[in-house]
């Protein structure tokens, strides 16, 4: 795992097999919108309809959800709740929580059940859970051998003034 | 914890404002909101009572600009100042980058701002942080009312050791945008490092 203060770096190649998994989710599950959220509220991907949708209020407010829900969770003595769903008159939110850092969301109407989302869910789940296992290995490996060049290991102050003229 | 994207060339950090109840925090965020740019901000978020306390944190999405080709992104949030809300501050702790700490100068909340100061290190500390080796930035707000403390006095209790203060007044937006763009330039500092 990574420490608190390292930062989460997520690079192309494995972004588009996230996003390869969540749009198969997406049509399996006959679901509406689906993303994925880092445990501390940054939006990783979003699939589906999500024109007019807020996908970073909702990124946040998803990590927000979880966050409670595990404080919950402790206070009655259990590890987490790692699915939590939500039932409106037309839409519904299934959220769970993968490889235990991600938060998976998807919505979903009639055109889709419960059951057939936490189906494929559990399925989507494995994979991704695998992709950042992977993910976290190559931070890990390039922190080692000294390769993660931080993008930002060359800025001058001029550079972070310039951002606030 | 910040989250370096390289597929959309994304860098996000996460800025907390901290502080005792009615200190000023959620009217800090409110200015910045209502003083950006439509394009550089997205919906801020207040999950408040009916009262206009905040419940849980109040949310705001700011984007500055591109450094080297990376769009930086800061999302800012507030904690609830309320003491019994306890449990929620520690989980909006989580993943921070940087802290600002907002006092209330009144004299009679000087006892308020060093048990909040307390708290927030404790609650630091329970997740594996340092305050002093985060990014913070102290903001002496309500300057403009008569009966505050003074200025050596807030600083020999509150910033011993120093870390940039900026003395405002949240609700006319003094010293509103210093202190965010010091508390933001000190994360991108942390992160030429190689945070």
């Amino acid at each position: 795992m990574l420490g608190p203060q390292s930062a989460f770096v997520m690079y192309e190649e494995e972004l588009n097999q996230i996003n390869e998994v969540l749009n198969k989710l997406l049509r399996d599950s006959n679901s509406k919108v689906i993303f994925l959220v880092d445990k501390n509220g940054q939006l990783i991907s979003a699939v589906g309809e999500t024109e007019n949708l807020d996908t970073t209020s909702l990124a946040s407010l998803t990590a927000g959800n979880i966050a409670a829900t595990g404080g919950l969770a402790k206070l009655i003595g259990e590890k987490e709740f790692s699915i939590l769903f939500h039932e409106g008159e037309k839409d519904n939110i299934h959220i769970s929580i993968v490889a235990q850092r991600v938060i998976l969301v998807v919505i979903f109407d009639q055109r889709s059940s419960l059951g057939l989302v936490r189906l494929r869910v559990k399925k989507a789940s494995d994979e991704l859970g695998r992709i950042f296992e992977d993910l976290t290995q190559k931070t890990e490996e390039q922190e080692r051998s000294g390769q993660s060049q931080s993008p930002f290991a060359e800025i001058t102050d001029d550079d972070i003034d310039n951002l606030f003229k | 914890m910040s989250f370096i994207n390289y597929a959309s060339r994304e860098i996000n950090c996460k800025i907390v404002y901290y502080g005792p109840g009615l200190c000023g925090k959620t009217t800090n965020l409110q200015y910045i909101y209502q003083k950006t740019d439509p394009t550089a901000k997205g919906k801020m978020i207040s999950l408040a009572t009916e009262t206009e306390r905040t419940l849980f944190f109040d949310f705001l999405p700011l984007a500055l600009g591109e450094i080297r080709g990376f769009k930086t992104r800061f999302h800012l949030y507030t904690v609830p100042g309320q003491v019994f809300y306890d449990a929620s501050r520690k989980l909006i702790l989580k993943g921070v980058d940087g802290v600002v700490f907002v006092a209330d100068s009144q004299e009679e909340r000087l006892d308020a701002n060093i048990e909040s100061l307390e708290n927030l290190k404790d609650n630091l500390e329970e997740q594996g942080y340092r305050l002093e080796d985060l990014p913070f930035v102290m903001q002496y707000n309500k300057r403009d009312l008569p009966n505050v403390s003074s200025m050596e006095e807030l600083r020999e209790l509150l910033n011993p050791d120093g870390v940039p203060e900026y003395e405002a007044c949240a609700t006319t937006g003094e010293g509103v945008f210093e202190t965010v763009k010091a508390v933001a330039k000190l994360i991108l500092l942390e992160l030429k490092k190689g945070g």
